[in-house]
């Protein structure tokens, strides 16, 4: 009884075109019609949501104001009194920050190469947008599928933007990413006979989607920790890194730790940095809701970029087309694409379909906003804000009953647990914040444009174009963690421990911000979201 | 908001504030001014860092739920579980087998269940726990596998077990077992991985790589769709 009866009046018009719509497909946009609506309603370009960096590596380059706010910021170590020149409190081959998918992909093929390999993450090992994909991950391990036609994929779902040696590290690497998740026990839908189960994604044009039910994420996440774990790695929790740190030639050698319980400072050492921080959507571009884990503040991005590592594609966030809507307390949360590829489909408020069910997510947010703001045929909502149907009923109608709980489990507790049963009534959505295209530049190897310092997962760019595909995140943090991993093991072994560690360019950073009049007083990385009540 | 919303008063940890109705209770830990930092991750039910406890005013009775999760209701004393120390046993994937024999060396304490239903009634996820363990006992590990699947290892079962089982560990291992040696591996992909890492691939792939914009937007557009 969690839908009003005004919600349940306008509900109707959904259940009488329902029957006429099972098994027909609506027409998919042409090039045209998609450079159109993106133009026009996509959040990326409207001008006023971006602003031109004022210093750093990239000073010129677009990004949006929230992420330019905490570009534009101080140090969070400036004025804190730091011996580096003591013996460090922790002193390892491979530091890794961050202790999601790519994190710990990173980890245990660094670990494998024989490196002393430390995990330090700013909440638990584990607490990551990893954790929330439910979907699926891409591969073209089918018969029908090469490495080559979902890199086409891949490149037609980035606008052509993506740089083709990221993407075609993504693609190839992918099979051998499904193939070490199965050798370490990940538990992937499959038939009988061992074959794995993959369905579509938008975007896609063969079936390469696999999932683990709509835990797809988590189980990946739960297996590559309990598998650092096994290895016996290091893993420090609750410790964000405040700022990198650079040895007397420039590189990165290691970084300041802040222990977020006792607000304690620590020192680590390393002869090569991993950042795998993740992505940004704490930062609410535009105000939008986000699916994003409460620790997605950018803070890997910051770090980086003042260490002078280069951006690619800063100004170029996803917004999911199914984000939560209501009951309110689903606000911005993620409803899996894996709904949409099981064939639920967005309706407007006369209960018909707009766009067709399977567009890439830039185009598929575009019409939905579009349908909302221009056409005005957005279903009001008790809350004030305007959505649109998710009609999962189709779900069962044409896959068969129980369809709902074998294959999304967790969207149907999560709709049960605040009073919608999704399998017979549908969902209202609205586009959510959800994903950075962009980031810090990276080359196959996953190296950063400075020495010593690699990036991978979220917190990387140019893989996914200015538009990533659904299931190639949770492929991306695994093939460029492993890369970044192996790469690092490789590059420490035959280094001295750094030398002259310092802060020299968090201290050049303070004094350019300074100099051009922006920053206003404010330190990243912010760390954690302020939800606080004002 | 379009409607007025009404205020509840709940209790955390025995302090009472007055928050609106409409808010899980990690919002509202929030509205009353809490900067989380333990008991909160995905805030979206899929992590299990916000176990949490409760007890309605006037009753006697302890109740579960993530606290992204839940709403608040009026009279609600509550506190958070964001962190509990259950043992995990390491082990070496390759040297151990699905058998009872294993598992007896890893986790000894599954075998002492006292069949009380504690760790199933205090389940957030509404998992069978104690049905888990029972077929962990007897071997079955493809249905412990399929019936634990959905744990968020929260670790509120294991707060309440009086034989110190940790079950979302346990449940696990039985996955990775099963995963590893019960369930088939697919062998078209076993295929695929061989012909990638000899390079048998790569013509295919280079020749996009290298190719134009125009011939890549041609190829993209024209491409064929699976049905």
């Amino acid at each position: 009884m969690t839908y009003t009866p005004q919600l349940r009046e306008l509900m109707k018009k959904v259940e009488e075109s329902r029957a006429s719509r099972v098994g027909v497909n609506y027409p998919r946009m042409t090039p045209e019609e998609r450079r159109d609506v993106l133009q026009k309603f996509h959040p990326d370009y409207i001008v006023d949501g971006f602003r031109e960096i004022a210093v750093g590596v990239d000073k010129g380059a677009r990004m949006p104001v929230e992420m330019a706010d905490v570009f534009e910021a101080k140090s969070r170590v400036s004025g804190t009194e730091l011996d580096l020149t003591a013996d460090p409190d922790y002193d390892v081959d491979v530091l890794i920050i961050g202790g999601g998918g790519a994190g710990a992909s990173a980890a245990l093929d660094a670990h494998k190469a024989g490196a002393n390999v430390m995990i330090a993450t700013k909440l638990r090992f584990g607490d990551a947008n990893t954790m929330m994909a439910q979907g699926g991950i891409q591969a073209a391990d089918k018969e029908n599928d090469t490495p080559a036609i979902h890199y086409l994929d891949v490149l037609g779902g980035g606008r052509f933007e993506n740089l083709p040696e990221l993407a075609r590290a993504l693609v190839m690497d992918a099979p051998l990413v499904i193939k070490w998740l199965e050798d370490m026990g990940t538990m992937f839908d499959k038939k009988g006979d061992g074959t794995m189960i993959t369905i579509h994604g938008g975007g896609t044009s063969r079936k390469r989607m696999h999932a683990a039910r709509d835990y797809t994420g988590a189980e990946i996440m739960r297996t590559l920790r309990d598998e650092v774990l096994n290895q016996g790695i290091k893993v420090v929790e609750f410790s964000a890194a405040a700022e990198l740190l650079l040895d007397s030639e420039g590189r990165a050698a290691g970084a300041v730790l802040l222990n977020l319980e006792t607000e304690q400072y620590e020192i680590a050492r390393a002869k090569t940095v991993i950042i795998a921080t993740g992505g940004s959507g704490r930062l609410h571009y535009r105000g939008f809701p986000t699916s994003n884990h409460y620790g997605a503040t950018a803070d890997g991005l910051i770090l980086g970029y003042r260490a002078g590592a280069k951006t690619i594609y800063a100004d170029s966030i996803q917004y999911h087309p199914t984000g939560g809507a209501y009951p309110p307390q689903l606000l911005g949360l993620l409803v899996t694409e894996k709904t949409r590829g099981l064939g639920a489909t967005p309706l407007n408020i006369k209960g018909e379909q707009f766009v067709y069910h399977l567009e890439t997510r830039d185009v598929a947010s575009s019409a939905i906003i579009r349908e909302c703001e221009e056409r005005n045929l957005g279903v009001p909502l008790p809350t004030g804000i305007t959505a649109v149907w998710l009609d999962s009923p189709l779900i069962e109608l044409t896959h068969g009953e129980g369809t709902v709980e074998r294959q999304l489990p967790a969207m149907l507790r999560q709709f049960q647990r605040f009073g919608v049963d999704i399998r017979k009534e549908p969902m209202l959505i609205y586009p959510t914040l959800h994903y950075q295209n962009g980031g810090l530049l990276i080359d196959a190897d996953a190296r950063s444009t400075v020495e010593n310092l690699y990036v991978a997962g979220e917190a990387a760019g140019g893989i996914h174009g200015t538009n990533r595909l659904m299931g190639n995140s949770l492929l991306d943090i695994i093939v460029f963690g492993r890369r970044a991993g192996r790469d690092a093991a490789a590059k420490s072994k035959d280094m001295a421990v750094p030398a002259g560690l310092n802060l020299e360019h968090a201290e050049a950073y303070n004094k350019a911000l300074e100099e051009s009049g922006a920053g206003n007083g404010r330190v990243s990385p912010i760390l954690l979201p302020h939800y606080t009540h004002r | 908001m379009s409607e007025e919303i009404k205020m509840v008063d709940i209790y955390i940890m025995g302090k009472k504030y007055t928050v609106p109705e409409t808010l899980t209770i990690m919002d509202a830990m929030e509205y009353a001014g809490y900067q989380l930092k333990r008991g909160c991750g995905c805030r979206a039910g899929f992590c299990g860092a916000c176990a949490t406890v409760y007890r309605m005013a006037g009753d006697y009775e302890l109740k579960v739920g993530l606290a992204c999760q839940t709403k608040v209701e009026d009279g609600m004393y509550l506190a958070q579980i964001p962190f509990f120390p259950g043992r995990k046993a390491a082990f070496n994937l390759e040297e151990i087998k699905p058998s009872t024999a294993h598992f007896t060396q890893l986790y000894p304490e599954v075998y002492r269940c006292l069949g009380c239903s504690s760790c199933t009634k205090v389940c957030p996820q509404d998992i069978d726990v104690m049905q888990y363990i029972a077929y962990i006992q007897r071997g079955d590990f493809e249905k412990a596998a399929d019936i634990s699947f959905d744990c968020l290892m929260c670790g509120l079962c294991v707060s309440r077990c009086p034989a110190n089982i940790v079950h979302y560990n346990a449940a696990l291992t039985a996955r990775r077992l099963y995963s590893r040696y019960i369930a088939k591996p697919d062998a078209f992909l076993a295929e695929r991985t061989r012909k990638i890492e000899e390079g048998e691939l790569d013509a295919e792939i280079d020749a996009l790589v290298t190719a134009d914009q125009d011939k890549l937007q041609e190829l993209y557009n024209n491409r064929e769709i699976e049905k």
